[in-house]
């Protein structure tokens, strides 16, 4: 699953094109101001604060985050890349996490995990990294322990937390995004 | 191994390390410097037990005690990360009695506890009464453990890697791995041929994620352009999307990189690296003269690479200087003396070349000659000329000025590689006396013009039309150009990689050049010209060899008093104190 690298602001498209607020500016100096030992340890904050305005970090993200911080480009780049949370493309508007570690594995995950590639007419059979729906409304990925095994198989919807989550009830789920 | 128990005093070059401290303000860490030399706790090292300065960590100690402790991410002159895991040891600490004193063993030595669990020696500073095994069971074990782990995704292209030769994943493989793989799954595939900037290529599926390239661009060139992107088996070096790795010191990488990562545009596919010869030389791109070895085979140099010198140039050296190495196999090479004759140049042999260069000189009155010194000469040769210009009695003798592109690192602003020294030898006004020489020649004041070490005198700002007014124009030189086209005789002479000899660079240190590669052609060794020359032009006929010429020197320049050709050695001599060094002064420390 090695990323697609992009480049420049200029290549920057959807989302992350939109503007810079003047309450995301004033948001970042809040959060630099936490970490007055060292600026450099607000990446994370900083990185979560783009993530939760545009929904990636894509190259201006990287590069604004990196100014504001008096960081290379490229120190930033190494995080975006390392925390799998961390998005570079933007997502569907409901985002799917399906449990694969053991129980939820060994309660059906892969079947529930079937079950919503088809409901979201996503190309069955492939399952590395995230997959996003020709019309932007759905993703879904396989993810680690989501801490509830027993109420296997668990979904995550968003911020939705979803248990027991068989055949019908992914049906239920997918239905009643709106 | 208790039969090797005994205290030995090592007293690691000390000497070298006080006398050598130049450099150190370049890099940001000096590992194998200890704070205080002479600042000594008792540690064991594979059950001898050493005095070795404190703080010094356990890759150094052993080292110093002439063991070793193989290692990929550590470089004494980068920060310490720990990553590679191939330095691990098995550490030990005094056993306490209950009142913590230590326990004796029957030879009167403390007995040590031994740790079950391996150290990384890179990250471990030594303390009073260590034990470090650096051989035993468990570190063999470990070290095989890491050798599989790294070589699991490599892609094993030896056949065609350029490191092959001289790759530490090689010589610990077969040092300390196993030879066969039990590796049956899919290799993780990554980027290869990846342009990292205008002179390097990256493998990334060679890459073992040392992080030294990264380090040196971070820490020691402050220009952080690579790093490591995604994360576990998938972990990529890479320089940031859209910038390139350009800086001018970045085939320091190349050496730096333990493995067929990053290989030189410039060197790749040339040749497999045994078969370079290797000889010890110094660049001759500026002022500074960093520390080299050249790499060559049958008469053709394929790379140059800096030599540690902790006095000059550390472990680096510019892209600049080691890149400059192809005007040796250039079309405008001299090959043959030239002689003109009816307004052309004719070849000619080597006797009528210098008979008719003496003829000329004899022509004319000893003030009607000036001589151009150049600053690309080494002392030997520039000693030579002074003796003969002495026995002719020729005051006119001057270099011509080279500006370089001074960088604030290694680059200096001097562009002659031995402008001190020919300063030292008092044939040198840096270009002052040689300014006003177009305006003599056009007056008739001067009537002949040598021209040594390839100078353009053209260029340097004496017109083509006042040349042509000379009676003789000698020329000597490598390349031929504007005025070696003009000149009566041209005697092809010697690059460095051609020749023997010393110099001394812009911050006064005196150091060998030692020759790598034959001239091409029938092209000679200045100092031989100038010997010939000087047997042709005045009978002296003293100096037959690089050791006699020094012997001469030293018996006459009071900086060189008590040296010899052996005695400069292939780190050099500091002719004086770098920081009291003023213009055009040098006075022996």
């Amino acid at each position: 699953m090695s990323t697609a690298l992009e480049v420049g602001t200029e290549n920057c498209a959807g989302p992350e094109a939109g503007e810079i607020t003047p309450a995301l500016e004033e948001q970042a100096t809040d959060l630099i101001a936490r970490y007055p030992v060292s600026a450099r340890s607000a990446v994370m904050p900083l990185l979560h604060l783009w993530q939760e305005t545009f929904g990636y970090i894509g190259p201006r993200g990287v590069e604004w985050i990196a100014k504001k911080l008096s960081l290379q480009e490229i120190q930033v780049l190494e995080l975006v890349t390392f925390y799998p949370w961390f998005r570079q493309k933007p997502y569907g508007k409901f985002h799917f996490r399906v449990c694969r570690t053991l129980p939820c594995a060994l309660g059906g995950a892969g079947k529930t995990f079937a079950a919503l590639q088809k409901l979201m007419g996503l190309k069955p059979g492939t399952h590395e990294g995230v997959m996003v729906s020709a019309d932007g409304r759905f993703s879904l990925e396989y993810s680690e322990c989501l801490a509830s095994c027993g109420t296997a198989p668990v979904v995550l919807c968003n911020d939705n937390f979803h248990e027991k989550v068989d055949e019908k009830k992914a049906t239920e789920l997918v239905g009643g995004c709106s | 191994m208790d039969q090797r128990l005994g205290t030995i005093r090592f007293l690691y070059s000390i000497e070298k390390n006080m006398s050598c401290c130049q450099t150190h303000s370049m890099n940001p860490w000096n590992h194998d410097v200890a704070k205080d030399e002479l600042d000594l706790v008792d540690v064991q090292v594979d059950g001898v037990w050493l005095k070795m300065p404190k703080g010094l960590n356990v890759v150094e100690v052993a080292h110093r005690s002439k063991n070793f402790i193989p290692h990929y991410c550590y470089h004494p002159k980068l920060s310490v990360v720990g990553n590679c895991r191939m330095c691990l040891f098995e550490m030990g600490t005094p056993k306490m009695n209950a009142d913590r004193s230590p326990v004796m063993g029957l030879d009167g030595k403390p007995e040590i506890a031994w740790m079950p669990r391996p150290q990384i020696g890179c990250a471990t500073g030594i303390t009073q009464g260590m034990g470090i095994r650096t051989d035993s069971p468990l570190v063999k074990d470990c070290r095989n453990g890491v050798m599989e782990f790294l070589l699991i995704n490599h892609p094993l292209d030896c056949p065609i890697c350029d490191q092959a030769g001289e790759c530490k994943l090689q010589e610990y493989s077969v040092e300390y791995g196993t030879g066969a793989s039990r590796f049956v799954e899919e290799k993780v595939k990554k980027p290869k041929n990846v342009d990292l900037g205008k002179r390097i290529v990256l493998d990334d599926e060679r890459c073992i994620l040392c992080s030294r390239c990264v380090r040196f661009a971070s820490e020691v060139m402050k220009d952080d352009v690579l790093g490591f992107v995604n994360r576990g088996s998938q972990s990529t070096l890479t320089a940031y999307p859209g910038k390139s790795f350009d800086n001018d010191y970045s085939l320091n990488t190349v050496d730096l990189c333990p493995v067929g990562a990053l290989t030189s545009k410039d060197f790749r596919f040339q040749m497999r690296v045994w078969f370079l010869k290797e000889t010890k030389s110094i660049c001759t791109s500026c002022g500074t003269g960093c520390s080299t070895t050249i790499g060559s085979r049958e008469g053709k140099v394929h790379r140059l690479t800096p030599r540690e010198n902790e006095a000059v140039n550390s472990s680096w050296m510019c892209d600049y200087g080691r890149l400059n190495i192809h005007y040796l196999e250039s079309k405008d090479r001299l090959h043959r003396p030239l002689l003109k004759a009816v307004g052309e140049q004719f070849p000619g042999t080597w006797t009528d070349a210098i008979h008719r260069a003496a003829e000329g000189l004899g022509k004319v009155k000893p003030e009607e000659i000036a001589v151009v010194a150049s600053g690309r000469l080494t002392n030997e040769e520039l000693f030579v000329l002074k003796r003969l210009l002495g026995e002719l009695g020729v005051t006119r003798v001057d270099i011509v000025k080279h500006n370089g592109q001074a960088d604030n690192f290694l680059r200096s602003g001097d562009g002659n590689p031995n402008g001190r020294g020919a300063e030292l030898l008092g044939l040198s006004s840096g270009g002052r006396k040689f300014s006003s020489w177009g305006a003599e020649i056009v007056s008739g004041k001067i009537r002949a013009l040598l021209v040594l070490g390839g100078e353009d005198v053209v260029a340097a700002g004496i017109p083509a039309s006042a040349l042509q007014k000379l009676d003789v124009l000698l020329f000597s030189g490598i390349l031929g150009n504007e005025t070696s086209r003009l000149a009566h005789v041209v005697l092809p002479s010697a690059a460095t990689a051609e020749k023997t000899g010393s110099m001394v660079n812009v911050h006064g240190r005196l150091q060998r050049m030692t020759r790598a590669i034959p001239a091409p052609g029938e092209a000679r060794e200045d100092w031989l010209i100038l010997r010939d020359l000087r047997e042709a032009c005045t009978g002296g006929n003293s100096l037959h060899s690089v050791e006699d010429v020094w012997k001469a020197m030293a018996g006459e320049v009071p900086q060189f008093t008590g040296l010899s050709w052996a005695k400069i050695g292939d780190l050099g001599v500091q002719l004086e104190a770098r920081s009291s060094l003023s213009e055009g002064t040098l006075v022996r420390a």
